[in-house]
């Protein structure tokens, strides 16, 4: 196996000066340039993707299978005109797009992409580095606050811009991600609570014990759920995209934007994408942990890719699928279905935590056990309800805030009268 | 316990810097020919109708406020959630405690119609 001899010297990178600082920087641009690249290559996946679900072809002139498409749209981004509008407060105006992109960016730091690895250098000793920028040890602290900060960038730019669409876009955006953010806070909590550390490095390595079945997505399902339910209206992607409708708002808080301040607004949006889909792999799917990763630790970057990738088509698979939710439901879902659910997630881990504490992991499976299926069952007694009739106030029963797909699918299968039914009279 | 966080001031700086370069880029390349009617507010090509910047519904704020109660909460969970397997009992009975004012005042919160949109 490849690795360092009996005789080889292993320098502590974080011990040595010189190690450091060439590791910081090294990682800090090859993250930098891996997102860059990650976000134009989602945005074709997505194209091609929901190409796909559409039954089109998708982008498919620039280079073999459209794959220069996102070149050839950087370079037609840049080419274009730069507007600032006369009534838009300048500095503002500019400083937004930086505001929006740059916590973006920063939220990576603090999310290590694979074991510690020793490698080779030139001088002929080894170097013990970790892969990824730093491990801070209040890591989800971090993330909780830096994409919090994301939020200004949205409400500045619609501010800013003086224009109607953009204030309101900017305003809905804002209600929406501090809603949700309420929810994502509590189940980070829960990562942190099962696994006894603020590190995101602590909370991916307490999910290695055995493959796949001790991630926490096994230990909490609905956590996991919240999380990533919160995730998706934190990034405003559909079907939270409210503040985007194009029908209601154009462009919403990005109405003004043209040109590559445009494209610093759509980077952001989407390198939040690929960040969130980081946060819920490591807090929830168990990292850069899978078979193979523990032998051979530089696959640890690849396995996490595949996961993030896996989560990414996740994510468009449900815009396109999923209608886009109206704005007060959005905002009572948010408030009266997530929060106490959220709260009761909390309770779910807190109690599993001090069983297996007290009396052992025998009895905490169990109890794992009975609360995935009462968790199953609920969720199954809550789809089949939707679209009955109320016994109390003889309403029907709506899922709120949830698309029409699962309510219409139980109406067509019961026998309230449908549009075809009503016409034909064979109700 | 600072110079934790000196790795990411790299990635501060290169993000920053990087970010600025992207935003002047259009102006450098691009071309810039602005007339009265094209920086002029967007507002599906009518003539701008009035300031944008009005009186903002009260529902807005209301939400900033509850969030800013509710979040505070939520972050006093944090550092109990990290230490939590140490407490175990005992601190599963203090936030309880903690957990039922939360729950009372969320409770209240609900009932005189706090969480309604409209």
């Amino acid at each position: 196996m490849f690795g360092p001899s009996e005789t080889s010297v292993i320098v502590e990178c974080s011990a040595n000066t010189t190690c450091a600082v060439i590791h910081s920087i090294g990682t800090s641009v090859i993250l930098f340039f891996v997102l860059l690249t990650t976000f134009a290559y989602t945005t074709l996946l997505e194209r091609k993707f929901l190409a796909a679900i559409q039954q089109r072809v998708g982008p498919n002139r620039a280079g073999p299978y459209g794959l220069l498409q996102p070149v050839a749209d950087g370079i037609k981004l840049i080419f274009k005109e730069d507007i600032t509008p006369t009534a838009a407060d300048r500095v503002v105006f500019w400083l937004a797009p930086v505001i929006k992109v740059v916590p973006v960016l920063l939220v990576a730091a603090a999310i290590p992409l694979g074991p510690d690895i020793t490698v080779p250098w030139f001088d002929g000793k080894w170097y013990h580095l970790s892969q990824g920028l730093v491990d801070v040890n209040v890591g989800v602290l971090w993330v909780l606050g830096i994409t919090s900060v994301g939020v200004y960038g949205v409400v500045l730019a619609g501010w800013a811009s003086n224009n109607k669409y953009a204030m309101l876009g900017g305003l809905r955006a804002s209600a929406q991600m501090i809603s949700y953010e309420l929810s994502m806070g509590l189940s980070l909590v829960i990562a942190v609570m099962l696994a006894g550390s603020m590190s995101v490095g602590d909370i991916i390595d307490a999910q290695s014990d055995i493959p796949i079945l001790s991630w926490y997505v096994f230990q909490n399902p609905l956590g996991a759920v919240l999380l990533a339910v919160a995730l998706l209206a934190e990034v405003n992607r559909a079907p939270f995209d409210l503040p985007e409708a194009e029908q209601e708002l154009t462009a919403g808080y990005h109405t003004e934007y043209s040109g590559m301040k445009f494209a610093l607004f759509y980077m952001a949006e989407y390198i939040g994408m690929v960040i969130v889909s980081m946060v819920a792999t490591a807090l929830y799917f168990g990292g850069y942990h899978f078979f193979l990763v523990d032998e051979a630790p530089i696959l640890g970057p690849i396995v996490y890719a595949i996961k993030v990738v896996l989560l990414l088509m996740v994510m468009i698979w449900v815009r396109g699928t999923l209608p886009r939710i109206r704005y007060d439901r959005l905002m009572t879902f948010g408030w009266k279905v997530m929060l106490p659910l959220a709260l009761l997630a909390v309770v779910w881990s807190a109690v599993g935590v001090v069983i297996q504490e007290e009396l052992g992991n025998t009895p905490y499976t169990v109890y794992s056990i009975i609360a995935v299926v009462v968790f199953v069952a609920g969720l199954f007694y809550f789809t089949q309800r939707a679209g009955q009739p109320d016994t109390d106030s003889g309403r029907r029963v709506e899922m709120v805030s949830m698309s029409g797909g699962l309510a219409s699918a139980a109406l067509r299968r019961r026998d309230v009268p449908t549009a075809e039914s009503e016409r034909d009279g064979t109700d | 316990m600072l110079s934790d966080y000196a790795p990411i001031a790299a990635l501060l700086i290169l993000s920053v810097v990087m970010s600025f370069v992207i935003l002047f880029m259009s102006r450098l390349f691009g071309p810039f020919r602005p007339t009265r009617r094209k920086v002029a507010p967007y507002e599906s090509g009518m003539e701008p109708y009035g300031p944008a910047i009005r009186r903002i519904p009260v529902k807005f704020y209301r939400v900033a406020v509850l969030f800013i109660l509710f979040d505070i909460e939520v972050v006093f969970f944090l550092p109990w959630a990290a230490i939590f397997r140490d407490l175990g009992l005992y601190g599963l009975a203090t936030m309880g405690v903690f957990f039922f004012v939360l729950l009372v005042g969320f409770a209240y919160e609900w009932k005189v119609g706090g969480l309604e949109w409209e």
